[in-house]
């Protein structure tokens, strides 16, 4: 008799999903598939807005990372007003990237997955949260929220406030960076460092304890695809898609937002609301690839800063080739994090930083406009097209959950493999199925998280619909 | 035959006052720092008591008059914020906030906007009545401003200013009741009206319905005490 476990809602994550497994008539496991239950409709009810609200519009799909939507948007405003940004508004922006990327990979690596490495998958779940974590370990507890603070005060100094800022606009930034605000940030700097040495030592001293997960934590093969720069350094605001497969060779470079569309496709499951993000030469779904910090590292050389090329030389000790196990993510966040900090002091040094002049203007000069950045969790890209008053006619938004869709729902079926047996299943087996989708840190709607309060539901459900069994946590 | 005294004592809020025959009790409320909440009244503007905020009670009347164009009279006895007066500008201002389409969160006007500030002054938390979630349109096809209908409260201050004060009166209204909309010329689009782009209107609009493109994402306040300057000067010559 074949039957259904459910997990709904999976938590710690940015957002709603829900896991099903099914078992064969056997109890073992048939398929396994990751669904993203909400409908958001930000590409339909955008049309009709003038083209330059779409960054304060496309920003509020996300409280984490907002400030990825308003640079892929406002890139995006900047095409159809054919238009290129003061130096210092690109620093800026470039600034404001990084601190986003620091304080959400703080919050993946700390808030969201720390209480599965450093209290154990199979830990009391009551106590498996951030709070779990401060009274374990209150050093990493405080590094954690301290990293988080350090990305988001840099956002509010910049923005004024650190969700949903509206600083960030076509053409460029609202105000230029002052000298008090520079100073500020500099002086975060030492704490900053300081707090992500202790993650990276306590994730180093773990990581060999987690081999069994290692193993199938989406441990397979797959292409990569990330920003670059023409020097083959990473990159997170400008620079050109390269897309690599499994051995690392590249199969396509110099992806421009303009010609995305072009080689990038989307597929429709019919069990979930996210696309499916492939190459098109390649078809459906063997086109499908990574993206996020494991890719990114994956397909850079450097980082093009003395202390993450240090952390990025170990982690490319891991593998000889493309490092393929999901649960490096963590790991790569926390090199990226540290590339971060080290970016962010070398643009506040910039002796053009604190220039007054952040903003080009511009109507609408063509009636179609790509932009494309990369966000904490991998590439995002926005596409509108416009009338000739400039209101949207069109808008498509490929997200990073979306590429990395297909590797989500291949790597739950690979850890469900693993640990749901027989039939049976135990809290910390399905834990370490939501892990799995933890480790790409998806962006699923993405307005919402939850510390593990959130009630989980694991529901067996034999073939006629009976609920054979039921665990609430 | 007309009343010979010009001076007319009253009483607003236990308070005794003095004023000018012909004045509205606005008018001499203000002249007196009692604050009488308003939208579509300006200083510098006619008054055609649209917004029904200003609303007060008289002594020996039930019918509740505009204070914006009621006018004064010996020995009137005016109150302007009792329960019943709250109740209804609290009223008004969901019905406002219903009636269209008012996202405080994405709009320009966030934190410059009359109708965001009059409800968190009138103690609005919630809105009881259904949203109508009306599909408004959008008029972005001039150079330097936007009309965007989803957030006009039909106050008529653009309409008023463009004839009062420019004097080209562009502006007006189309329809009638919940229907209204303003409209430039006979309903053209904004862009190819006679607008003289002088950029009146968009400064007088209370919220973000009537904005200059040049300040989406930034801070975009509004300056319309322009107008009683302007107005003056002019009579003034």
């Amino acid at each position: 008799m074949s039957q259904t476990i459910t997990i709904d809602p999976v938590t710690r994550l940015e957002g709603h999903g829900k896991i099903t497994i099914y078992l064969d008539d056997k109890g073992e496991v048939d398929n396994a598939q990751f669904h993203v239950t909400q409908v958001r409709g930000f590409e339909k009810f955008c049309e009709g807005r003038p083209f330059y609200e779409m960054p304060s519009l496309t920003a509020r799909i996300c409280g984490i990372c907002p400030v990825s939507h308003l640079l892929a948007s406002a890139k995006a405003c900047e095409a159809i007003m054919s238009v290129r940004i003061p130096y210092t508004a690109a620093q800026l922006r470039r600034l404001l990237n990084l601190a986003q990327m620091v304080q959400s990979h703080a919050l993946s690596f700390f808030h969201l997955s720390s209480p599965d490495l450093l209290l154990g998958m199979e830990s009391d779940p009551v106590k498996r949260n951030i709070f779990g974590v401060a009274a374990a370990r209150p050093d990493l507890g405080l590094a954690g929220i301290g990293l988080r603070r350090f990305g988001q005060h840099i956002i509010e100094l910049l923005g004024t406030k650190r969700i949903h800022t509206g600083w960030v606009v076509p053409g460029g930034v609202t105000e230029p960076l002052t000298m008090a605000h520079r100073d500020e940030m500099l002086a975060m700097l030492p704490d900053a460092y300081a707090n992500l040495e202790k993650a990276l030592v306590a994730y180093k001293q773990i990581a060999d304890t987690f081999k069994p997960e290692i193993e199938v934590f989406a441990n397979f093969p797959t292409n990569y695809l990330g920003l670059i720069n023409d020097d083959e350094s990473i990159e997170f605001t400008d620079g050109a898609l390269r897309l690599i497969d499994p051995q690392g060779a590249i199969i396509e470079d110099g992806i421009t937002a303009r010609r995305f569309t072009e080689v990038i496709g989307e597929a429709v499951e019919n069990f979930s609301y996210t696309k499916f993000v492939y190459y098109k030469p390649l078809g459906y779904p063997e086109g499908s690839y990574r993206v996020g910090p494991l890719a990114r590292l994956n397909i850079v050389k450097s980082m093009g800063m003395p202390k993450a090329d240090k952390e990025l030389a170990e982690f490319k000790q891991i593998s000889a080739g493309p490092v393929e196990s999901s649960f490096h993510y963590h790991h790569a966040r926390l090199v990226e994090a540290m590339y971060g900090i080290e970016k962010i002091e070398q643009i506040l040094n910039d002796p053009q930083i604190l220039d007054k002049h952040v903003r080009a203007t511009a109507g609408v000069n063509r009636l179609e406009g790509a932009g494309q950045i990369e966000a904490p969790r991998g590439t995002l890209n926005h596409h509108y097209k416009v009338d000739e008053n400039g209101k949207m006619t069109w808008a498509s938004l490929v997200v990073a959950t979306g590429h990395n869709n297909n590797a989500m729902n291949r790597g739950v079926l690979q850890a469900a493999r693993r640990y749901v047996k027989d039939g049976k299943f135990s809290e910390g087996a399905l834990n370490r199925v939501e892990a799995v989708i933890r480790t790409f840190d998806p962006c699923l709607s993405c307005s919402t998280h939850a510390f593990g309060q959130m009630p989980l539901a694991m529901t067996l459900v034999s073939a006629d619909g009976e609920v054979m069994d039921q665990v609430v946590r | 035959m007309s009343d010979p005294v010009e001076v007319k004592t009253l009483i607003i809020d236990e308070q005794e006052v003095s004023a000018l025959r012909g004045q509205t009790i606005l008018e001499v409320a203000r002249e007196n720092d009692i604050d009488i909440p308003t939208l579509c009244h300006l200083e510098g503007l006619s008054d055609v008591g649209a917004c029904r905020l200003c609303l007060v009670e008289i002594k020996g009347s039930n019918k509740l008059l505009p204070a914006c164009v009621a006018t004064v009279y010996e020995g009137m006895e005016v109150r302007t914020n009792t329960e019943r007066l709250k109740k209804h500008r609290r009223m008004i201002l969901e019905m406002l906030f219903a009636e269209r389409n008012h996202i405080c969160a994405v709009c320009v006007s966030n934190g410059h906007c009359e109708l965001q500030a009059m409800g968190q002054e009138q103690g609005l938390t919630h809105i009881r009545l259904p949203y109508r979630n009306p599909k408004l349109t959008l008029d972005a096809s001039h150079e330097r401003f936007t009309a965007d209908h989803n957030r006009c409260i039909l106050c008529m201050r653009c309409v008023r200013v463009c004839a009062e004060i420019e004097g080209a009166h562009v502006w007006d209204v189309m329809g009638r009741g919940i229907n209204s909309v303003v409209i430039t010329d006979l309903n053209d689009e904004w862009g190819k009206s006679t607008c003289t782009r002088c950029g009146k209107c968009v400064q007088v609009c209370p919220t973000g319905a009537l904005f200059d493109k040049s300040k989406i994402g930034s801070d975009h306040p509004k300056y319309p005490d322009f107008l009683p300057n302007l107005k003056m000067m002019r009579e003034a010559q």
